[in-house]
């Protein structure tokens, strides 16, 4: 069989995107007045509003920056406007973009203020807008667009049928040389010994369990109950799914039946080469959505029960389910709907070959649901609180 | 018509794929041996709830996926609905 092609964007440092955003990326929660105004001023780019970025330290400083590095650095971003509010911390922002060679420019406010800083910036986006308008598709493996998995609202039906069709698709690009992950350490819980088994080798196995027992450690120390009312969650428990453990091997059909993880990511951490990699993520999924962002993934898998909503500015979430109800009552959020599976009128392997079908079809430019509805949940990673 | 899928043999509970009512003799299929199976639902089951194979006492696992997914509250008969009010997770 020839190998599936796409048409995608190839960026200076090799790397292929499926979109070709000029994002005006705020450094901090200051710096999000003006980038709204730039994005308000100059059509075609994209304001990412966030939260942070103020006397944060230690390992969550560390994060904070590799998301941001990150986010810039993606590939389905063409060019970035940094604004900050001071110019250190903005300039480790630019530095660190720069490394892809992609093109880069920071503004800080402290000096100029917000108007003036607005003017200049605005400017510089035009610039870059003009010049990404006219970068154009080429012809590229669909096994060189970067898969980021993940579930939410899951119900039973999750476990029967969407989730399995994740997996056996990512059976199949795995089995084409793709890069792709799968994290959610939380939700592992009660399946952690089968999903130690499935590493590539027994030290990676006994890396996945050191994280696992870190994040449960983690829980254990803040909760104030058995978390049943949280983990599951509300809309878990509606949709039938009653424990964390029957949750766990649910959301395990994701990373489908032959593949094995070569390696386990820091939060925002990018894959050193091909194969199925674990993150360690928080379960929420604006969150870890935004960490699989920031490490490169350019394309996400989201296979839903209930009807969970995400999407992200920059990594295009196509969206499934199999649940009949919600295919029906909440249609405008679904991209692909595997229903017949329950009904035994679909295999999961030809459920999977659809999925891959939306892919190539999301690879060339079609705009998810999520993108449509502009559903843009840019939400960092906080470890502690701040200094 | 199928009412409801046990994902493996070993499994104690299946999964609704449509609203089942009390009194019907609901028809179930195993997904890995692709044997059926019939249980007369003693309680409504609703779209994506479990459904109880067999009976169950304190203290029983459950088993789904062919694992233990948690431990029983309460007492279950066969055929009746298995959630939040008789089993509970034995994690956290």
């Amino acid at each position: 069989m020839s190998k599936p092609k796409v048409l995608a964007y190839r960026r200076e440092d090799g790397r292929v995107g499926i979109r070709n955003h000029v994002v005006i990326l705020p450094l901090d929660d200051l710096s999000n007045a003006a980038c709204e105004a730039v994005a308000n001023n100059i059509q075609g780019c994209m304001a990412i509003p966030h939260a942070y970025g103020r006397l944060q330290f230690g390992e969550d400083l560390k994060l904070f920056f590799r998301t941001m590095i990150g986010t810039g650095s993606n590939p389905n971003v063409a060019a970035v406007v940094v604004i900050g509010i001071e110019p250190e911390w903005t300039n480790v922002i630019v530095e660190g973009i720069k490394r892809t060679g992609k093109p880069v420019t920071g503004f800080f406010i402290e000096r100029t203020g917000d108007i003036g800083t607005v003017a200049k910036a605005s400017w510089k986006a035009k610039e870059y807008v003009h010049w990404a308008s006219e970068l154009r598709r080429e012809e590229c493996d669909l096994s060189e667009v970067w898969v980021s998995v993940k579930c939410g609202e899951s119900d039973t039906t999750s476990g029967l049928a969407s989730n399995p069709t994740v997996g056996n698709a990512i059976d199949k690009l795995v089995a084409m040389g793709a890069t792709c992950s799968f994290g959610e350490t939380s939700e592992i819980t009660g399946a952690e010994e089968v999903c130690k088994k499935r590493a590539a080798s027994p030290e990676i196995g006994e890396q996945f369990m050191a994280l696992f027992n870190e994040y449960n450690d983690f829980i254990n120390a803040h909760k104030t109950d058995d978390l049943s009312g949280s983990q599951p969650t509300k809309g878990n428990i509606r949709g039938g799914l009653t424990t964390i453990e029957e949750k766990a091997f649910g959301n395990l059909q994701k990373i489908g039946k032959k593949s094995r993880y070569v390696g386990v990511l820091k939060p925002a951490e990018t894959p050193a080469g091909p194969g199925l990699w674990f993150m360690d993520t928080s379960s929420a999924a604006g969150e870890a959505v935004t960490l699989w962002a920031a490490a490169g993934f350019v394309c996400h898998f989201f296979p839903t029960g209930q009807g969970n909503i995400i999407g992200n500015p920059i990594e295009p979430v196509i969206k499934l389910s199999a649940n009949p109800l919600t295919v029906s009552t909440m249609s405008e959020h679904i991209d692909y709907d595997c229903s017949a599976i329950l009904r035994g009128e679909m295999t999961l392997d030809e459920a999977g070959e659809n999925l891959l079908d939306m892919m190539v079809r999301t690879c060339n430019g079609r705009l998810t649901s999520q993108e449509v509805l502009n559903h843009r949940e840019f939400i960092l990673t906080k470890l502690y609180r701040s200094a | 018509m199928i009412q409801f899928l046990i994902h493996e043999k070993s499994d104690t509970v299946g999964v609704a794929v449509v609203d089942i009512k009390t009194g019907e003799k609901a028809q179930g299929l195993f997904m890995d041996t692709e044997e059926k199976i019939e249980i007369i639902a003693l309680q409504d089951i609703p779209l994506g709830h479990k459904i109880a194979l067999c009976d169950l006492t304190l203290e029983n696992s459950v088993v789904k996926y062919g694992h233990d997914i948690g431990r029983v509250v309460a007492d279950i008969k066969a055929g009746e609905h298995v959630h939040i009010h008789n089993l509970k997770t034995r994690r956290w």
